[in-house]
């Protein structure tokens, strides 16, 4: 960032160097507060933790509002009255979520280091809060500006035109013209801010290089220094001739999840949602931890789900030793030379293991509650005995 | 997975592990301490062999012939120090300068926090002087240390054969690698000067002047300690800051060239014996295996080559032990050998990396690599892991079968009983942990003024002593904290405690033995039992004097008397006791000299931890 500021002070352009990578409507916001910049970091998480808490607190009242109309419409059955949740439940759990993003020490980590990831995540919460307020033209607009940050939150499409269209009361059916048309709406006006602010980039820096620089980066990975990430080690070891190969594996990898899962999670586009970013922060070619910290942070608005959760304190507990043991190995390979990078990678690939049976869990978790808020909480086989639910 | 997804599968394994929980736990627990005492036993180990390709078979013939003028050089040397009473840096300047080398000094000067017995002052201040020998042929890229220290009275004889090879080595053509000649003053305390003045860091808050001359990058580094004419055997010292060790392959360089020379080699000052499938081979190799463990665990720098280990330069010190034996060594043999192994280090093409960089080694030609002694160490923590989920599914197990087949309504009462304990009563006890743990940290060396005022007590012991009253006062928490808390703790909550101790403990061990296998696997002997087993319903008396064993300091104490037995120079109770204190007081002062971590991490990470599950017995 700084390197990127000292060559446009002097007139060249910035992507000029191979280490800036950032886009321009960043690099012009750090020109004017590049004094104050822990304080601008330490803003973006305050902004994403209240536009969480704002968010959260909208969805909990629709949901809440959702369960009174099944009750009274008696969709429920009797025996899983226990699964209903009440307000008294929900009531702290806006703050709950406010507070595990602040408090999270990933959060606090990435502060500290200053990393542009802070704004990233400022930006989806915006993105969230305006979805869940139901107002397109301003979730078109963030989720533009996130697009624009970094390709990924592409995917976050799918489960913003589920909720707006379930909010609008359009239903979800490819036979509709209302279907198609909100889609045509939408998709203009995300279009169309996104072309807005890439000209605008365009006159700021008045080239078009930094398209290269910065989406060529994200979606080509030329830099190979270890992370959290997945990507590294192996394209270090790649030969040159299945690069791209691998290289279109990986990424499209990132953006394949979206359309079983919106399929199967049209009813739910929030929980579409929190799976979408946990996706994205485990797939992405250059993940970090404040990545992470961002769907943890969602994690208390699913606080209803711990007791279908199985295996929960397994990845509890391999997440808490892998955090523990990253510097530790990082040490040991850097620094002391006594270590490399195959131990390295192998905590890195524990810790990626550890977030998608997290992940997979929570969802195995939701699955199971809409199935027995469907056909109730004790199930009984043909004959009458107990059954037990296996997912296969 | 089907272990993790299929229902049936998994409550057939939990309940198994929930029944047989206990003798699972003892089985691991023998089978860990029996797996790290056969790694001595000679058919489970490794012979060393050499695997740098660049340090293979170079037919060269030793030629140094200066084994008497060196000797002699020892001798002005010692009557200069003498004449001098510290460093004589002038006389050792001209010297190195007469044989041809560019000396340079660096004088530099540390605040000790507190005066240790050897110094007996606040201040240090000292010189180093080091000559480099550049090499004739080759760019001035890498470079080849040789160090004696120079102490006061001691190795004078270093100091000579280290002048002697200076000037032998001036007439050599093939040397492709600097080579510097350094002799420090105050032994570690110059060596960290020099080494961080050579680096331009300042990690400890030294004082330096700034080096003049360099001489690139330092492939590998030796330190001499000579203190005889003749000597009977050389000894090898390995351990580093922090337990770190440098490549085996320096290790396997010395004992080759030691055969290769016909000298007696010993590591930890013991011999080798042939014998092993007898008792006392086998225990023999067990000491030996044992001292290394102690002293890798300890983290001081047993040698002033420990220093040059962080800098990712591969180094060791080599002792010459004059005992009662009949075949002597003289003082050109040790310079041909020292000649030798610096040829075979000149060859070197990048830095050794190709040997292991853990290792335990019962003697000098047979080794343990990590992977056999890592498997030791896990069977210690599984029975951590047994723990975990023994307390975890015994807190569900209870909700769960009070579920099966009820109604809403019973299942409602089960649950209310159970409610689970507030977030205060588990937080409490850990940050009142912490709290002591940085009190224990910081305490002794911010009051040693004050208690040097109130009691009769040197700085030193002041230190020392209110590091143990801290200690102690730890013990007396838990009767304190109850007052503050409502009423007395809950039965939830322990078990919630637990649970967050064990796990806290299964992560710093294994940190901690991936860092310093030794210091690890000791802590894990030691606060294993305690975890798996402390509950707040057993009695409490006895419990109470096993945990009081089983602690920290405790270990400490016991180590030191086990450590002058394997040396074969047993303490009685009084000196074993001065010994303590004074080890106490080496590790503090080692952290503030040298950055060694074992006194943080006991102080800040595992005596927090062990009060923990002493704030668990004492639950009710």
């Amino acid at each position: 960032m700084i390197e990127g500021l000292a060559l446009l002070d002097l007139g060249v352009s910035p992507y000029s160097g191979d280490v800036f990578h950032e886009t321009p409507l960043i690099i012009y916001l750090f020109h004017f507060v590049v004094d104050y910049a822990e304080i601008t970091f330490m803003l973006a998480d305050v902004i994403t933790a209240v536009a969480l808490y704002l968010a959260v607190k909208d969805y909990n009242k629709q949901v809440f509002r959702k369960q009174k109309f099944a009750l009274e419409a008696d969709r429920y059955p009797l025996d899983c009255l226990e699964l209903i949740r009440s307000p008294k439940e929900m009531y702290y759990i806006p703050l709950k979520v406010a507070m595990f993003y602040l408090l999270n020490p990933f959060t606090i980590l990435s502060c500290v280091a200053k990393s542009t990831c802070g704004l990233n995540n400022a930006v989806i919460a915006l993105f969230i809060l305006s979805t869940i307020k139901g107002n397109v033209l301003l979730s078109a607009i963030f989720l533009s500006l996130a697009t624009y940050q970094s390709i990924y939150p592409l995917t976050l499409c799918a489960p913003a035109l589920l909720y707006l269209m379930q909010r609008q009361y359009i239903p979800v059916n490819f036979r509709r013209a209302s279907f198609w048309w909100f889609i045509v709406q939408y998709a203009f006006m995300y279009l169309g801010s996104l072309f807005v602010i890439i000209c605008l980039s365009f006159f700021l820096l008045g080239s078009w290089d930094y398209l290269p620089s910065v989406y060529g980066f994200i979606l080509s990975v030329p830099d190979l220094t270890p992370n959290i990430g997945l990507f590294w080690y192996f394209f270090a070891e790649m030969f040159e001739h299945f690069r791209l190969f691998f290289l279109c594996v990986f990424q499209i990898n990132v953006f394949f999840y979206t359309i079983p899962l919106s399929i199967k999670l049209k009813e739910h586009p929030v929980f579409l949602i929190f799976m979408q970013l946990a996706v994205i922060s485990i797939f992405k070619s250059y993940p970090t931890v404040g990545d992470i910290a961002l769907y943890l942070a969602f994690l208390p608005v699913w606080s209803h789900l711990h007791r279908f959760l199985r295996n929960i304190f397994l990845v509890s507990c391999v997440l808490l030793a892998c955090s523990a043991l990253f510097p530790v190995l990082w040490h040991l390979w850097i620094y002391a030379g006594s270590a490399n990078s195959n131990f390295y990678y192998a905590i890195t690939l524990l810790f990626n293991v550890a977030q998608i049976l997290l992940v997979s869990d929570y969802f195995y978790a939701f699955l199971r509650r809409e199935h027995h808020l469907t056909y109730g909480l004790y199930l009984k086989r043909k004959d009458g005995s107990e059954a037990t639910l296996v997912l296969k | 997975m089907g272990l993790l997804s299929d229902p049936n599968r998994r409550r057939a394994l939990i309940s198994l592990l929930t029944r047989l929980n206990t003798p699972i736990c003892l089985v691991c627990y023998m089978a860990g301490v029996a797996w790290f005492m056969g790694l001595a036993f000679e058919p489970f180990t490794l012979r060393t062999y050499m695997s740098e390709n660049a340090m293979g078979s170079t037919m060269v013939e030793e030629r140094f012939p200066a084994g008497e003028r060196a000797l002699a050089t020892g001798r002005e040397f010692a009557a200069h120090k003498k004449k001098v009473g510290g460093m004589p840096v002038d006389w050792l300047v001209k010297t190195m300068q007469a044989r041809g080398l560019e000396v340079f000094t660096q004088s530099f000067s540390r605040t000790l926090p507190f005066p240790d017995e050897n110094k007996e002052r606040y201040m240090v201040k000292g010189t180093n002087v080091y000559g480099i020998l550049r090499a004739p042929r080759a760019p001035r890229t890498e470079a080849l240390v040789l160090s004696a220290p120079c102490s006061p009275g001691d190795n004078n004889q270093a100091v000579g054969l280290l002048l002697g090879l200076a000037q032998y080595f001036r007439n050599q053509i093939y040397w492709a690698k600097d080579i510097i000649f350094l002799v420090n003053e105050h032994d570690l305390i110059g060596m960290q000067a020099w080494l961080e003045g050579y680096h331009h860091t300042n990690t400890t808050g030294m004082d330096w002047s700034p080096l003049q001359g360099r001489g690139g990058s330092i492939q590998a580094a030796l330190s001499l300690e000579l203190s005889s004419d003749v000597i009977t055997s050389l000894d090898l010292v390995l351990e580093g800051l922090n337990g770190q060790l440098p490549n085996l392959d320096l290790a396997n360089l010395f004992y080759a060239f030691c055969q290769k020379i016909g000298v007696l080699c010993t590591i930890q000052g013991k011999l080798q014996r042939n014998d092993w499938d007898s008792v006392s081979g086998y225990s023999h190799a067990v000491q030996t295996m044992m001292l290394m463990v102690m002293k890798q665990a300890s983290g001081r720098p047993w040698g002033d080559h420990g220093l040059f280990l962080r800098y990712h330069i591969e180094a060791a010190t080599i002792k010459g032990i004059n005992s009662f034996r009949q075949y002597k060594t003289d003082a050109t043999t040790i310079g041909r050998l020292l000649e030798g192994m610096y040829r075979k280090l000149n060859n070197l093409l990048e830095r050794l990396h190709q040997s292991y960089f853990f290792y335990l080694m019962p003697s000098l030609s047979h080794f343990v690599s990590i992977g056999y002694y890592m498997p030791a160490f896990g069977l210690l923590t599984v029975i951590l892991l047994l723990r975990e989920t023994h307390i975890f599914t015994g807190r569900y197990l209870s909700i769960y079968s009070a579920c099966i087949g009820n109604s809403p309504l019973l299942i409602k009462y089960v649950s209310s009983q159970q409610s689970s304990p507030g977030v205060l009563s588990v937080l409490t006890p850990l940050v009142i942990s912490h709290l002591t743990g940085v009190a224990l940290y910081t305490l002794p060396i911010r009051f040693q003024e004050m208690a040097v005022e109130h009691f009769p007590v040197s700085e030193t012991e002041a230190v020392v002593l209110t590091a143990i009253a801290v200690y102690t006062a730890g013990l007396a928490l838990p009767h304190n904290t109850h007052r503050f808390l409502s009423g007395e703790g809950t039965e939830q909550g322990w078990r919630v405690l637990k649970l967050v101790a064990v796990l806290y403990l299964a992560v710093l061990l294994g940190c901690t033995a991936l860092i310093n296998f030794s210091l690890g696997f000791i802590l894990a002997l030691t606060l294993v039992p305690v975890a798996a087993f402390v509950t707040p319903h057993i009695p409490k008396v006895l419990s109470a004097f096993i945990l009081v064993i089983l602690s920290p300091a405790c270990t400490l104490l016991f180590s030191v008397f086990f450590f002058q037995e394997l040396q074969e120079m047993p303490v009685s109770f009084q000196d074993g006791w001065l010994l303590y204190l004074s080890v106490i007081s080496q590790g503090i002062l080692d952290h503030f000299l040298y950055g060694s971590l074992v006194y943080p991490l006991i102080a800040l990470l595992v005596y927090p931890c062990w009060l923990l599950f002493w704030n668990i017995l004492f639950w009710k």
